[in-house]
This record gives C-alpha cells, sequence and structure tokens, in this order.
C-alpha cells in the first residue's frame, strides 16, 4: 500500500487513490476510474487529431527530461506511413536521484498502459514496448503481470474493447546501462543491439525502432494522457501554469525530513515542495540543490529558495527541471566530494561510442578525484571548466552535457570551496560536520 | 539540387548529400578519422565538426545533411575550437609513440595532429592502456592506439559481409576484438589495416621492416585472380615491402583481397630461382644464360627434327602476362607445333573452332556491380572472386536478387535469393529447370532438342523461384564460375547459360578464373586446327614440353596426368620464377621474373588491358619472360622475334597499334548439342582451388600459407554421404580416383551437396588424385 503524504488541497493526478490494498491491479484501477479515458475515445470515435489538438492546448511537456510538448511531438508521426508504426515508453529511470517512474509503475501501472493505448490510438501504432529500467526488477515484473490483466480484460490486444482499433503492447527490461534512457540507445537496446545512441538526425518519427517511425514518451508523461482526455487539455493546462500544464511527480531525495515522491502542480514555489517533505533535516541549511536530476546544473540554496518548481522557471535560475529529480544538499556537504561522485557516474556509463564523452568524462572524474585527494593543483579548476566546454555540445548525444554541466556548475557556484581543496589538501567543510550530516555515520555511532 | 555555402563558396549537390559530400565536391578538406565513402556514417570521431548558420553547436559534417541555403563555416573560430577540442580528447590516451609505430609517416591522427594538436598536453592523469589481440597472420594489432572510430567494424559488416571484429566494453574501456578466441580470416581482411586511421591494426608480415617514408611507391596490376586489383607496390632496396592498393573505382575501388595484399611475400623468398640450370647426368648444374637457351633452342631443334614439330607442346599458366603467352604461342607455331594452351584447368574443349571466341564477364564490372538479378553457376564464389563477390554483396544490400548453383552451398556472406545445391552433374539439368520455368512463364519457345529433353524433367521449387526472379529483373546477369568452366560438360553448361539469356534477353559470361584468361585467348595462346590443348598434350604425352610460369603437377585438371606426361617426355623446359617440382622431370629450368620484375599486360575479365611496369630489378640472373622467349626466337632463327620493347610485344599481340580487345569479347558459344546426362550413383568429386594455393606466387607466400585459408585439404562431405560409405567423418580414408589416390581426414559438412566428396585441388597431398570432378571411391583405412 502506498503512502501518499499529500496535503489535501493539492490533488494529485497520476498518483491519486492508489490507498488501495493493491492499487496495481486491475480491479482496483478501474473502480477508481481507470480505462474511462480509452473506453471514451473508443466509444465516440474521437477523431486522432482531436486528441492530439487535445493535447497541445494542454501544454503537457515531456517528462523525461528535455520538456518536449507532447502534442507536437505526436504530431511528428508520419500520418500515411504504410508498413508498422511503433510506440515505445521510456522507463528506463536510471539517473541518480530519479525514482518517479518507478513507483508510477510499482502503484499504477495501468495508467500508463491506459496513456499507451490512447496514444497508439492517436498515432496509428498496433505495437509498442516498454522499457523498464533493469535494475527495478519487481517493477518489471508487475508490469508484465498488468499486461495480462490489460490483454484478458480486453484493454490491450486484437479489436479493444469490441471496436477496430488493435494494439499490442509489450515490455521489455534493461540490464542496467544508464546510456539505454537515451531514446536511440534504447531503441538499439530493443533490437537486441549494444546500447549506443543514434546519431540524430533522422529522428525517431521517421527512422526509429527498426527504422520504423517511432514515438518515445516517458512514463509519466504517458500516465498524465488519461487525466486529460477524461478533463479536457484546457483544465489540464489550468492545474498548472501556462507552457507547463498539469503535475508534475518529483522524487524529493537528500538532506530532508521526508524524502519521496511527490505530485505537485506545475508551478509550485520550491518553498513549498520543501515544505512537504517535512523540510531540511536537522533544520538546517539548504546548501545547494541540484532541481531536475543529476545531470543538471546545481544550483546554490538561495537561489532555488526563489525558485517555482517549473521548466520555465527553473530554466531561468540557471538550470532545468529535467525528470524532476529534487536532490537537496545540507550544509554539512563538501561539493567537491559529491561532484566526485556524480563525475564518477558519468564516467562509469559513458557508452563510448563518441571521443569528447568516452575520454573527457574519465579526465573530468580524474581531475576531481585528485582534487578531492588532496593533490589537486591550481590550474585545475581552469582544466575542468575548459574540459566540460570541449565536451558540451560535440557529442552524439546528451550524455556528454549531461557530464559536463554538474562540473561546470559545481565549480561555478562553490569555487572556494574547490580552491580551500587544493590549497589545504582537505575539505572546507570539516569531517565532522560532514559525518552529522549523513545517516550512515551517525545511525553508525549510535549503534 | 540543394545549394549551400562552404566557407564562402557556393555549391549544388544532389538531395540527401551531407555537408562532407559537398566538401568533398570543391576540394575542401575537414578533418575525419571516422569517416570514410565506402562505409556507413558513425559519426563517433567528432573530428569533422563544423560550424553551421543558425545552429546552436558544432555539427558534424559527415552525418549534417545538406539543407537549402545553407551556410557552413569549417576554418571559423567556433569549429576550429571544436576541432582542436576533439583532437585533444583523442590525444590524451593516445601513447604518441610515433617512433615505434608502423603507422608514423602515413597516420592521419599524426598527420592532423600537426594542425590541430597541442605541442603539450594538458592531460596528466595516467594513460590507458589495452591488451593487444591476435587477429591471425595478418594483422598486427597495437590497441592502445585505437581510437575507436570504428572503420574496421563496419567493414567487417558491411564490406567483407561478416562481423569478426566488434567493439566490447564500453566507456573509456571500449575495445575492439574479435570474438573470444577467434580471428580475423574474412579473404579481404587485409582492408581494415588501410582503414584503420592510425596505427592500431598495422600489417603483421609488413611490420617493423622498413619506415613508409622510406618505400618509393610504383603502380603494377594483381597477377592473381581475373578482376585484376590495381597495385601500389612499395619498393626499398630493390625489394618489395608491401602492397596496398591503388584506387580504381571501375576495377577494385579502394579494396584489395589478401591474396592480391600479402601475396608479395613469396617474392623475396628463399624459394625463387637465381641462375639458370641444367640437368646433365641426373645432376643440376647452374649455367650462364647462353648455355641455357643454346640448349633449349637445339634441344627443341633436336625433338622436331627426331619426332616431328608436333611433338612439342607448350603448357603457359593463366598468370603470365599478355606478352609471354603471345611470344610462347609464336614460338611454338614458329617450330611447326599448334600444342599451346593456357586453359591448364578446363577439361572440355568442345567449343573450341566453333566459338572462336573469347569467354569474358559479358560487360564491364561497374554494369556488373548494377545487375538487379544474377544467377551464377558453379562458383566459390567468395575465394575464387573475392572483390567481385564483394560487388554482388553491396547490389544485393541494394535489392538486386542473387542466387546460385553450386555444388556446396558455402555462405557467400550476401543474402541469396535461391539457391539450388547439386553435384556437379548435375549442374546442366538444374539450368534445364530454370530455362524451362522461365520458357513457361513467359510462354516461349526454346531450343528444340533440349525442349525433348526436358519434356520430362520435374523443376524444383528452387528453379521455379530462380526463374521467376530472373524474369522480374530489368538488368539481369549469368556467369559461369570457376567450377563450371572447369566443368567436364562446360560446353554444355556455356550453351545452356546462352539459352537462358536470351529466353530473358539477359547478358552472360563467365568470372574468369586467372589474372590473364581473357588475355591468353587474345594473344592467341591456344591450339588452331588439329593442335592439341593442355589437356590432350598431356592425354598423348609430347616429346618435349615448355612450361611458362605453371605447377602442372597442380595447376592442370589433371594432376597425376601432367605428372606422368611430363616425366616421361625428353626435355622440358621448364620457365619460373620459383623452384619448383620441375626439378624433378625437367631438364632445364629458367628463372624468369614474376610479375614485379617484367613489364608486361595483364587482360582483366571485363576486357580492359592493363600494363604494368617493373617495380623492381629482376632477382640475380632472373630475366623477364617475354626477353627469354624473344632470345629463344632468335636462336631457333624465327622471323618476327625483334621486339625492342614488351609495348611492341604488346601491340603485335593486340593485333597493332588501335587494335580493340573489345571487338574480340565474346561469350556466346553458337549452336551446340545439350544433351542433359542421366545421374549416376556414383560418389562424385568436387574440387575447389583454395584462394591461397591458385598459383605458384600466393603458394610461397608464408602469412597467406598461415591463415585458415590455407588449412591442408580433407575429404568433406555431409551426413548422408558419410552415412552411405559407413563413415563417422572423423577417421582417416583412402580416395581413388582412376590410377590415383590419397589418404585425407574425412569431415563432416553439411555444405556439401549430396553424393559428393569436397576434396581441394592444387594441393601436393592432394596431386596424386586425378580430375577435379568425377566418380571417386571413399574407403575407411
Amino acid at each position: 500500500m502506498l503512502k501518499i503524504d499529500q496535503p489535501m488541497h493539492i490533488k494529485p493526478q497520476i498518483l491519486a487513490n492508489l490507498e488501495g490494498e493493491k492499487s496495481w491491479r486491475l480491479k482496483d484501477y478501474v473502480a477508481r476510474g481507470g480505462y474511462a479515458a480509452l473506453r471514451k475515445i473508443l466509444r465516440e470515435k474521437t477523431p486522432p487529431e482531436k486528441i492530439i489538438a487535445e493535447l497541445k492546448e494542454s501544454a503537457l511537456r515531456g517528462r523525461g527530461g528535455a520538456g518536449f510538448p507532447t502534442g507536437l511531438k505526436w504530431s511528428f508521426m508520419p500520418k500515411q506511413y504504410a508498413g508498422e508504426k511503433y510506440l515505445v515508453c521510456n522507463s528506463d529511470e536510471g539517473e541518480p536521484g530519479t525514482f518517479k517512474d518507478r513507483d508510477i509503475l510499482r502503484y499504477n501501472p495501468h495508467m500508463v498502459i491506459e496513456g499507451m493505448a490512447i496514444a497508439a490510438y492517436a498515432m496509428g501504432t498496433a505495437r509498442g514496448y516498454n522499457y523498464i529500467h533493469g535494475e527495478v526488477w519487481d517493477v518489471y515484473l508487475r508490469f508484465e503481470e498488468a499486461l495480462d490483466e490489460a490483454r484478458a480484460g480486453g484493454f490491450l490486444g486484437q479489436k479493444i474493447l469490441g471496436s477496430d482499433f488493435s494494439f499490442e503492447l509489450f515490455a521489455h527490461h534493461g540490464y542496467g546501462a544508464y546510456i539505454c534512457g537515451e531514446e536511440t540507445g534504447l531503441l538499439e537496446s530493443i533490437e537486441g543491439k549494444k546500447g549506443q545512441p543514434r546519431y540524430k538526425p533522422p529522428f525517431p518519427a521517421s527512422f526509429g525502432l527498426y527504422g520504423k517511425p517511432t514515438t518515445i514518451n516517458n512514463t509519466e508523461t504517458f500516465a498524465a494522457v488519461p487525466w486529460i482526455i477524461m478533463n479536457g487539455g484546457a483544465k489540464y493546462l489550468e492545474v498548472g501554469k501556462p507552457n507547463n500544464g498539469g503535475t508534475k511527480i518529483f522524487s524529493v531525495s537528500g538532506h530532508v525530513n521526508r524524502p519521496g515522491v511527490y505530485e505537485i502542480p506545475m508551478g509550485t514555489p520550491f518553498a513549498r515542495l520543501l515544505e512537504m517533505c517535512g523540510g531540511m533535516r536537522g533544520g538546517r541549511k539548504l546548501k545547494a540543490c541540484i532541481p531536475g536530476g543529476s545531470s543538471m546544473p546545481v544550483l546554490p540554496g538561495d537561489v532555488m529558495m526563489q525558485c517555482d518548481m517549473d521548466y520555465d522557471s527553473i530554466a531561468k535560475a540557471g538550470s532545468m527541471l529535467g525528470s524532476g529529480a529534487v536532490i537537496i544538499m545540507d550544509e554539512t556537504t563538501c561539493m567537491v566530494k559529491a561532484l566526485q561522485r556524480l563525475s564518477y557516474f558519468y564516467f562509469e556509463e559513458s557508452c563510448g561510442q563518441c571521443t569528447p564523452c568516452r575520454e573527457g568524462t574519465g579526465w573530468l572524474y580524474r581531475v576531481v578525484h585528485r582534487i578531492e585527494h588532496g593533490e589537486g593543483r591550481p590550474e585545475d579548476l581552469d582544466l575542468l571548466t575548459s574540459v566540460s566546454d570541449n565536451i558540451a555540445g560535440r557529442t552524439i548525444c546528451a550524455l556528454g552535457d549531461a557530464a559536463a554541466l554538474p562540473v561546470k556548475s559545481f565549480v561555478k557556484h562553490f569555487r572556494p570551496e574547490f580552491e580551500y581543496h587544493i590549497e589545504n589538501k582537505k575539505c572546507l567543510v570539516p569531517v565532522d560536520v560532514q559525518r552529522a550530516g549523513s545517516r550512515i555515520y551517525v545511525e553508525h555511532a549510535a549503534c | 539540387m540543394l545549394e549551400l555555402e562552404i566557407d564562402g563558396k557556393q555549391v549544388q549537390v544532389p538531395e540527401g548529400s551531407t555537408v562532407m559530400d559537398a566538401a568533398n565536391k570543391i576540394g575542401t578538406f575537414i578533418p575525419h578519422f571516422c569517416y570514410h565513402k565506402k562505409l556507413s556514417i558513425a559519426a563517433n570521431c567528432r573530428m569533422c565538426l563544423v560550424e553551421v548558420e543558425k545552429a546552436p553547436k558544432p555539427l558534424p559534417a559527415c552525418a549534417t545533411p545538406v539543407a537549402n541555403g545553407m551556410k557552413v563555416k569549417t576554418r571559423s573560430e567556433q569549429a576550429v575550437t571544436a576541432q582542436k577540442g576533439v583532437m585533444e580528447f583523442l590525444l590524451i590516451n593516445h601513447p604518441l609513440d610515433c617512433p615505434i609505430c608502423d603507422q608514423g609517416g602515413e597516420c592521419q591522427l599524426q598527420d592532423l595532429s600537426i594542425g590541430y594538436g597541442g605541442s603539450a598536453s594538458r592531460y596528466q592523469e595516467e594513460k590507458r592502456v589495452v591488451v593487444n589481440k591476435n587477429l591471425g597472420p595478418l594483422i598486427a594489432t597495437d590497441m592502445t592506439r585505437c581510437i575507436h572510430c570504428t572503420r574496421c567494424v563496419r567493414f567487417g559488416q558491411e564490406i567483407a559481409g561478416i562481423m569478426e571484429l566488434g567493439v566490447a566494453n564500453r566507456g573509456e574501456h571500449s575495445e575492439i576484438l574479435a570474438f573470444v578466441d577467434r580471428t580475423v580470416d574474412s579473404e579481404l581482411s587485409g582492408n581494415v589495416i588501410d582503414l584503420c586511421p592510425v596505427g592500431a591494426l598495422t600489417s603483421k608480415p609488413f611490420r617493423f621492416s622498413a619506415r613508409t617514408w622510406e618505400l618509393s611507391r610504383r603502380k603494377s596490376v594483381s597477377p592473381h585472380d581475373g578482376l585484376g586489383a590495381n597495385l601500389v607496390v612499395q619498393v626499398k632496396l630493390n625489394e618489395v615491402k608491401r602492397v596496398l592498393p591503388l584506387e580504381n573505382e571501375d576495377v577494385n575501388e579502394c579494396w584489395l583481397s589478401d591474396k592480391d595484399r600479402f601475396s608479395y611475400e613469396a617474392l623475396n623468398s628463399e624459394q625463387r630461382l637465381r641462375r639458370p640450370m641444367l640437368k646433365q647426368g641426373g645432376q643440376w648444374k647452374e649455367v650462364d644464360w647462353q648455355t641455357a637457351l643454346e640448349y633449349v633452342a637445339n634441344g627443341f631443334k633436336a625433338v622436331a627434327a627426331s619426332h616431328g614439330a608436333a611433338s612439342i607442346g607448350a603448357l603457359l599458366s593463366p598468370h603470365s602476362t599478355l606478352e609471354e603467352m603471345y611470344l610462347a604461342q609464336k614460338l611454338m607455331r614458329g617450330l611447326g607445333s599448334e600444342n599451346v594452351d593456357f586453359r591448364l584447368r578446363q577439361r572440355d574443349f568442345s567449343l573450341d573452332g566453333k566459338a572462336g571466341a573469347t569467354p569474358w564477364l559479358g560487360m564491364p564490372v561497374a554494369d556488373f556491380a548494377r545487375l538487379d538479378r544474377v544467377l551464377v553457376v558453379g562458383s566459390f564464389l567468395r575465394k575464387d572472386h573475392p572483390l567481385l563477390a564483394q560487388r554482388l554483396r553491396q547490389s544485393a544490400k541494394k535489392g538486386s536478387q542473387v542466387s546460385l548453383i553450386h555444388a556446396t552451398a558455402d555462405d557467400p556472406l550476401l543474402p541469396l535469393h535461391a539457391s539450388m545445391t547439386v553435384a556437379p552433374a548435375a549442374f546442366a539439368a538444374s539450368l534445364a529447370q530454370i530455362i524451362k520455368s522461365v520458357a513457361e512463364q513467359k510462354a516461349l519457345a526454346f531450343d528444340n532438342a533440349l525442349y525433348q529433353q526436358t519434356q520430362t524433367l520435374p523443376v524444383s521449387a528452387e528453379a521455379r523461384s530462380i526463374a521467376a526472379s530472373l524474369i522480374s529483373g530489368a538488368r539481369v546477369g549469368i556467369f559461369l564460375g570457376n567450377l563450371a568452366q572447369q566443368h567436364p560438360a562446360a560446353g554444355q553448361l556455356a550453351a545452356l547459360v546462352q539459352e537462358l539469356a536470351r529466353l530473358l534477353g539477359a547478358r552472360f559470361g563467365v568470372l574468369g578464373e586467372a589474372a590473364n584468361s581473357v588475355g591468353g585467348y587474345v594473344a592467341g595462346a591456344l591450339p588452331q586446327g588439329g593442335g592439341l590443348n593442355a589437356r590432350s598434350m598431356l592425354e598423348q604425352p609430347r616429346k618435349a614440353y615448355l612450361v611458362l610460369h605453371a605447377e602442372p603437377e597442380l595447376d592442370c585438371a589433371n594432376p597425376l596426368l601432367a605428372a606422368q606426361a611430363l616425366s616421361s617426355a625428353e626435355m622440358v623446359v621448364a620457365m619460373s620464377a620459383f623452384q619448383t617440382r620441375a626439378s624433378d622431370y625437367a631438364d632445364v629450368i629458367l628463372p624468369v621474373a614474376p610479375f614485379t620484375e617484367t613489364s608486361g599486360s595483364f587482360i582483366n575479365t571485363e576486357g580492359r588491358v592493363q600494363g604494368f611496369n617493373a617495380v623492381v630489378k629482376p632477382l640475380d640472373q632472373t630475366r623477364p619472360g617475354w626477353k627469354v622467349l624473344r632470345v629463344l626466337g632468335n636462336l631457333l632463327g624465327l622471323a618476327g622475334f625483334d621486339f625492342e620493347s614488351s609495348e611492341a610485344v604488346r601491340v603485335a599481340a593486340l593485333g597493332g597499334e588501335r587494335a580493340s580487345v573489345a571487338d574480340r569479347l565474346r561469350s556466346d558459344v553458337g549452336a551446340v548439342a545439350v544433351i542433359l546426362a542421366t545421374t549416376s550413383s556414383a560418389v562424385e568429386r568436387v574440387a575447389d582451388v583454395p584462394i591461397h594455393f591458385a598459383d605458384p606466387i600466393v603458394r610461397r607466400a608464408p602469412s597467406l600459407q598461415r591463415t585458415r585459408d590455407a588449412c591442408a585439404p580433407t575429404a568433406r562431405m555431409n551426413t548422408a554421404t558419410l552415412g552411405r560409405l559407413g563413415l563417422n567423418g572423423r577417421e582417416k580414408v583412402r580416395i581413388r580416383q582412376g590410377q590415383g589416390e590419397a589418404v585425407l581426414e574425412s569431415v563432416v559438412d553439411e555444405a556439401v551437396a549430396d553424393g559428393c566428396v569436397r576434396i581441394a585441388a592444387a594441393h601436393e597431398t592432394t596431386s596424386a588424385l586425378g580430375d577435379m570432378t568425377g566418380p571417386i571411391t571413399v574407403e575407411r583405412i
């Protein structure tokens, strides 16, 4: 059973009414109004263009990280294409700090299935895949069960609910490579190849899975669709703010009292979100926050406190909303050590296909590692910035940018801390303070 | 057409072009590593980043499609900064061991680092080291130098048709390797050495033997298969050090087969002949040329005087030059003998005197590559014609349908439309099935005698499918491969192919077996009138033989017959570049130059006359063959042997300054009565000529002899055949063919047609056997 800490006046759309014993079961989903949207469009024979128009009006933006308008993306699918077209759901949620799709699939998988079926109807695709992160095995198994239920219930398969619309949906699990969350790397992986992003153009809308037109959306994006169909695009937009429709699920982690998954309307002030999370742990001060997952630039605490949680506001502050993974760091955090962790992740997860990322991520990690271990040199900070500049925007996919942006922003916003490290060969934040902020050390000391 | 601007220059390119294509068109160089015009676009090296107006970041020229009105800057600050940034990344983990690297001097990374690299490195961390791989006897590795451009991987997948190399692991740990415990065995593998932009993959035979800038580059032509690949032979101190492709889009494109590339090792081998030798009193003695040639002239005169000129015969290798063949036949005819032939592996000469034409490909190679329907009869495609097979592979990828009739179902590494795997004796019936089916489907009449025979002939589903495929084509070609040309009923196969082509309105021809298979016809190196051909010269042993560049005990259709005939002759004159078994049966051995030490020309299977010059001086006392034959002509007092140069010989051979070879190229065979053989229950031999045993040069190339393609012949057959013979496929068996026998290992090979045993020819372990096809007996020892 999911316990959701949501103040009553904020109405979730995706994580709504999940208090039932087994909210992921078809029975429970139908009982709380599930598959009504699919029934509605099939019964009313809603023209596909109308669904896409509805989505455009809703200002739903891709929840995977890039925030691309979903209605626009769906309209790119060639309509008169003779042959197979594919629909793919990207549930390969692998970035440090993100865990929203996991909970959607864990507690509300049928909403994703319904969203995909509606999308398939709107784009005329007969076959879809949901690519699920390989390290959340229980979620994959649960989704397979949900697919079986949906097929048995007539919501998937041939002639859905007695209509002429057919849609086959399959689950596909990854093996834990971060890069397979990049949409074209994901397609390669489904095709059974090594997960390496493709160069674009051609874009998946014209050359996607098995070379066929393909639309790829994030799990949360699909999950948002049934609500929009039932309530209308205008209403969805109204929930959020202009150009940022609806609610957004944030996975909040780090130094807060109640880390977890929170669904709030777009444009909610960050301070409000922090409050919902029970505030900073131990009442300490917010030092820094990565608002959109580890690949986005870090923002200093005071800047963050002024932000609203939507694409445009965060972008204005110099970062990106990304996938909505909010990583909270309080004053006990050593920013050098934090960056070392992050840059190791990108070094480890680079696919190695293109030069700047393959060679550059290792370079960045090694330099940060050196600084953290008291072997930094004064020229290292400029070097880090310069190497980051040489990676960002020069790679096949966005992993290069993802590796470079944290490094640049950490050095930019917390330069004195890095300089202190280099000069004094130790942390600006004393070790005992760091330990006081770490649950591992605190709990270890207690026992 | 799209119009764009590159560095201020206007250029027009067709729709679908990339910025790189456009830049190439106007000669603007954009630095790159992973891009290669013959390979798919990978866009992974990022070296070709250029500034495109209105694009927020630099874009890779190789992968960016041209849009109308695009403005590209390849040398702007943004572009050059990006290019320099990439170069820095490429160099941080590169060992920078240029002084000990074979690629040094011809290394793209080294060259581009001059323009884009820093003079010192900002990278102070530890460098990556990658363990070297064993890719076989031809390709040396220094994997630490690899820049992961994946050209070698793409080459395997796209050109060679088999993925033998791949990228394992990811990120900085990515490395190029072969499958576990496997080597790179493709017959085109050496091309990855050329493709590798750094020193990660280099030539193993060439390794550490010279620096590239010490080598002079000289043009030549490959003396091996019928394609006549264009070569750059690299020479240092009068020794051939290396062979590279000379790009010729109409012939070999930018590729070479491994045979073309590595056979040069034989030229420097210990087995080269150095001086003329005479056998006197059973002992070989080195003599000077004068003595040797006088001995030969006197010997021929004596034999002619005592037994008649017709008792002299000449066996010429189809790998001899046009000039050598021309002078050899002129010499024979001057002596009064018509017995001269170069078609050593041919068995059926029934077309001689009827066709009077020159079998050839039937079209230029460029057209061959553009056919949309192809039928090949009797060819070990990949091994007999590596680069023509590669052409078919590319056209099949673009949708052309290729079908095969052959005795083994070896994978040609290209998608086949259909194939019929039958014993050689059933080739004719298979073709007849297709003819019948085509005639039925098109409602056409065909040759009445043949029609009568096909009345009761059942047409298989494959034959019908091939027929339907051929009918549906716009550019159809039908070809006889080596095995079909060596077939005991080759003339009938040619007639059937001709009839099929007539019904289809298709073109037909042969895939020429050797470098000068067409040249032999043009030179007139075959008997006229009552002369004896290569087969009958052995069946009716002559008193004296002239053997040019050939090893009859390996190169003739029936090696046993050849060995017997030569051993019983009174005089055998062997002209060869190498020590051969001629020392057993010859009386005079004359060291003549291989293709690198003489000028000459080959006419390839498309009828292209390709002349070449000597690239090194003849070894020791070796002399160019054409000069030796000219002097012999003089010594024999024959008229018309006063050529001053090989060019003069060529002009004479071609029939005048302006004579065109094209007029003489004709594969059609006229009217031939076809009698479809009844199938026999006998076990039939199928002989391939393994790629690295096919001629005297390649047989002596040590590195090629260590490849998997050069493993010793075995007796290969399918399980059913093995079962009928009471064998299990793992035992030694005795093969008997006529009077000959050989002991071989039996091997299970499901690709071999039922009732057939595949036993390679051209190898000493099988040279005691007879013909390449025909009944044999197999028994367990």
